[in-house]
């Protein structure tokens, strides 16, 4: 006769123990009330003792291993007595709870199984949520879509899912393309184009798409928001050659004379405007169970005031003329610092930028203002010895860095945009295409 | 305030009440405005009215069988004004249930026209409600005549079902314009209580909204009881006289003449847009005269929401009912489930019913999809043959790659309850094998869902 050994609620509030080491080996003989193993649990480490006299066998948890209470982590049999080799590949045998997944064969082998052990029944350690992937294969989709999804090869766990929670239906799949990564950037593609009954809240008249995020995304968001902080920042930074620039603010302020001044600070704004909408991907807010995917450009504009900064917005910047933008980014400038800014002059920003090149720093990095996913941090331009058509030349260059939020744009999706920003400030007149 | 609500309900039909309970159930202050009686077109002249009839129908036609089942009723009287009688008790009784429910939910009701004002407002006769969320518009349709052909209603011989539902007696002989839901029940109800009916569809085929098997089947089993049918028949002219109307009737290039003592208009609906304030206040309305309304059903005045038939087709209680929940909990501030327009369920309750939900053959044809029907007929089925329902069938329409239930289409006795397994099934988006792996008691009529599952993979057991 065996007795299971389970993990046991040592302190009052105890969910799950840690196990931090094994006193007795598998084929120990122990003595009721001998310590087993010493446990962690949310309070102290605390011993996990007999409770029959008999053999240690079918030691089931690795110790530093994480076990819910309840859980059997070996067996005591009676000297002698025949037990089963451990079912050491069998350890993490589903839960009840996730058994709703197996399909019929899995469940008619798993009976097949518990037939032929003699004693004990078989071992089953419940991984933890947290430890355990399989939380990410949970995907709820329709009888439909899972059909839709297998024969376009399609990961169900890369599609987000439209229906009542989030639940994968037909029409998720119609928008994504049937072979590849369904949520490859750009975003944009992922939006519904074709979808001739779509629900309302996203076509209910706002300037913007709400794309729920599907299990992947949710994974990064969870993980990266934890690693580095509330929002998981990384950093692109590219040199930009500002004579291009240099040459057309000055032949535009000639031609302005005395109605304005454009300066750097506004083409760089209008170039990330119009560098954001070939890029919506970068165009976003982080919102907990989804992205969303602005339809519009609002620039946001760092202003040191007088005890802190403020960023007032230059809405639809993408859509303004320089000049415009020059009057409107001074004016607010002018507002900021003598605090007459309204609430709605300095929410709603989609993407901002901070430019400290008048303080003369070469390059810096800007922290994201959420919930925009990014944000790019402007030095100061100076001239530089650089190679031209193989010559050695003097160039006016600035460096940007964009600080983007993990969650929202990766890698090759920020650096695809910084890019396009590069090349419009390089070359202005592609601002006009 | 006294006069101020979260949300005004314009109208107390199935979409205005339940929006005005939805929105109550979210913590919402809500009034609903009607000038007539609670429940609308559908409680009061509508829906539960005429079921009321047709099961009086349904008893006649049964009582007349019933020998065949061992059950002698050898003289059977019928009586419209007591079928009327009783069909209004329905409608009271639902109507004053409706009453119970508004003030269980502790919503307002104002007695009287109520007409919008710019600043969501509505105005009752001197008093001034706004609302501080929203208006919504839920003022319904009504019976329209055919003036241009001399078949102005004059609810004399020349009726709508509104006059329909009040007649003490049956009249002697009937034409009824229009074999849509309206006109086939309303064939089925007169012609139990022993009216001559004629039944005058334009279209090809009666039920023209209907899967093509579902419209002949109907056709048959009304001309087998010696109801005339005329589709595809154009009506030039019409005659009203003192007790009778000549009806010139043009049908397969010949014209007849048709002479009833009661013209019955059952062709469509007018939505009830007008006088209501709805350009004061910049709510535009469509070419075919609906209000225009975005995904979100809102009008193109923020903060005007429309709902029920004057949003646009089906005009159908069920789908005002969804829209009124759904508006309510987009006002609320809750994020609603889509309303899936393309599964409403349409339902005829004449007998035969008719009841479908997707697709029609015919449109999957159109759509170029690659389908297979499946069929499975009543004359098959052990309860329908016990039960003498045998009339009628199911049919299933497979896309062929997936197995997605495009369209359902079912004509027989409780086709009607029988079609809610089909739009469970399609709102979760089951495939014809989930529909058949689940287990139906036997024997009931649903078996022949199963079965029609089945044929269209190609392997039905019961037939």
């Amino acid at each position: 006769m065996s007795t299971n050994v389970y993990m046991e609620a040592l302190s009052p509030t105890m969910e799950e123990g840690r196990v931090v080491k094994w006193h007795k080996r598998d084929g120990d003989p122990v003595k009721v009330g001998e310590t087993l193993a010493e446990v962690e649990t949310d309070k102290a480490v605390m011993d996990l003792v007999a409770r029959a006299d008999g053999v240690l066998r079918q030691v089931a948890a690795a110790e530093g291993q994480t076990v819910a209470v309840g859980s059997v982590v070996a067996v005591i049999a009676a000297p002698g007595e025949a037990v089963g080799a451990a079912p050491a590949a069998a350890a993490p045998v589903a839960s009840s709870g996730s058994g709703k997944r197996e399909t019929l064969k899995d469940s008619l082998t798993v009976a097949g199984n518990v037939a032929t052990v003699t004693t004990p029944a078989p071992v089953a350690v419940v991984p933890l949520p947290a430890t355990a992937p399989a939380d990410a294969t949970l995907v709820k989709a329709s009888p439909l879509a899972r059909r839709m999804a297998k024969e376009a090869g399609v990961d169900l766990k890369l599609v987000a899912g439209s229906g009542p929670g989030g639940r994968v239906v037909k029409k998720d799949l119609e928008r994504t393309p049937s072979q590849g990564t369904p949520v490859a950037s750009p975003p944009g593609a992922a939006v519904p184009s074709t979808v001739a009954r779509v629900p309302f809240p996203e076509r209910s008249g706002a300037p913007y798409d709400d794309i729920p995020l599907t299990q992947i995304r949710k994974t990064i968001a969870k993980r990266l928001a934890t690693s580095l902080g509330p929002i998981p920042h990384f950093f692109l930074t590219t040199e930009v050659d500002m004579e291009r620039a240099s040459e057309a603010r000055d032949a535009l302020n000639k031609q302005l004379g005395d109605q304005g001044k454009v300066s750097f600070n506004d083409i760089i704004i209008k170039a990330t405007a119009h560098a954001l909408t070939k890029h919506p991907a970068c165009n976003a807010w982080f919102q907990d169970d989804h992205i969303r995917y602005w339809h519009e450009v609002h620039i946001g504009m760092a202003v040191a005031v007088e005890d802190g900064l403020i960023t007032p917005v230059i809405r639809n910047a993408d859509l303004k003329s320089l000049a415009d933008i020059g009057r409107e980014a001074k004016e607010l400038a002018e507002r900021a610092r003598n605090r007459r800014l309204q609430p709605s002059e300095y929410t709603g920003a989609t993407f901002s930028v901070s430019n400290l090149g008048m303080f003369d720093i070469d390059q810096f990095t800007a922290v994201i203002n959420p919930p925009e996913a990014g944000i790019i941090a402007v030095g100061s331009m100076v001239q530089k010895a650089v190679v031209v058509d193989g010559q050695v030349t003097a160039r006016r260059r600035m460096r940007i860095t964009m600080s983007c939020d993990h969650r929202v744009i990766d890698g090759a999706t920020g650096a695809a945009f910084l890019k396009t920003l590069k090349q419009m400030l390089e070359n202005p007149l592609a601002m006009l295409l | 305030m006294a006069n101020q609500f979260d949300v005004i309900v314009l109208g107390g039909g199935p979409a205005g009440y339940v929006a005005a309970i939805r929105a109550a159930q979210l913590g919402l202050s809500t009034a609903v405005i009607e000038k007539e009686k609670l429940g609308g077109v559908c409680v009061n002249i509508g829906c539960i009215p005429t079921k009321a009839l047709l099961h009086s129908a349904y008893i006649a036609s049964l009582l007349r069988e019933a020998k065949e089942f061992g059950v002698e009723a050898s003289t059977v009287k019928t009586d419209y004004g007591v079928a009327m009688q009783r069909s209004r008790r329905v409608s009271d009784q639902n109507s004053k249930g409706v009453e119970f429910l508004m003030k269980k939910n502790k919503v307002t009701v104002v007695k009287g026209a109520g007409v919008l004002q710019p600043g969501r407002k509505v105005k009752v006769g001197s008093d001034v409600y706004e609302a501080k969320k929203a208006v919504l518009i839920a003022t319904g349709s009504r019976v329209k005549g055919l003036p241009q052909i001399g078949l102005e209603i004059n609810k004399t011989t020349v009726i709508s079902s509104d006059e329909a539902l009040f007649l003490e007696k049956a009249p002697a002989s009937m034409a009824i314009i229009g074999a849509g839901a309206v006109g086939m029940e309303f064939a089925d109800i007169f012609h139990a209580f022993g009216t001559k009916v004629t039944l005058i569809e334009a279209l090809p085929r009666i039920l023209p909204l209907e899967d093509g098997e579902a419209s002949d089947a109907l056709a048959k089993s009304y001309k087998k009881r010696g109801i005339d049918v005329i589709a595809g028949a154009k009506v030039k002219k019409g005659t009203p006289g003192k007790d009778t109307v000549t009806l010139e009737v043009e049908a397969n290039g010949a014209t007849q003449k048709i002479e009833v003592a009661t013209v019955l208009m059952a062709a469509g609906r007018a939505v009830n847009t007008e006088n209501i304030g709805l350009a004061e206040c910049g709510v535009q309305v469509t070419d075919r005269g609906f209000i225009k309304v975005d995904q979100s059903l809102q009008t193109t005045a923020p903060g005007y929401y429309a709902i029920g038939d004057v949003a646009g087709p089906p005009m159908l209680a069920h789908k005002g009912m969804r829209e009124g929940v759904t508006v309510a909990e987009l006002v609320a501030g809750k994020k609603p489930h889509a309303i899936r327009y393309d599964n409403v369920p349409s339902v005829t309750y004449c007998h035969p019913e008719v009841a479908s939900i997707g697709l029609t053959e015919d449109q999957c044809k159109e759509r170029k999809l690659d389908y297979v029907p499946g069929r499975f007929p009543f004359s098959a089925n052990g309860r329908a043959r016990g039960t003498g329902e045998t009339e009628g069938f199911v049919k299933i329409l497979r896309d062929k790659k997936y197995g997605e239930i495009l369209g359902a289409h079912i004509v027989g006795g409780h086709a009607s309850e029988i079609i809610h397994e089909l739009a469970v099934a399609r709102e979760n988006e089951y495939t014809v094998e989930e529909v058949e792996l689940a287990i139906h008691a036997h024997p009931t009529m649903s078996e022949a869902v199963a079965q029609a599952a089945l044929d269209s993979l190609g392997r039905v057991v019961d037939m």
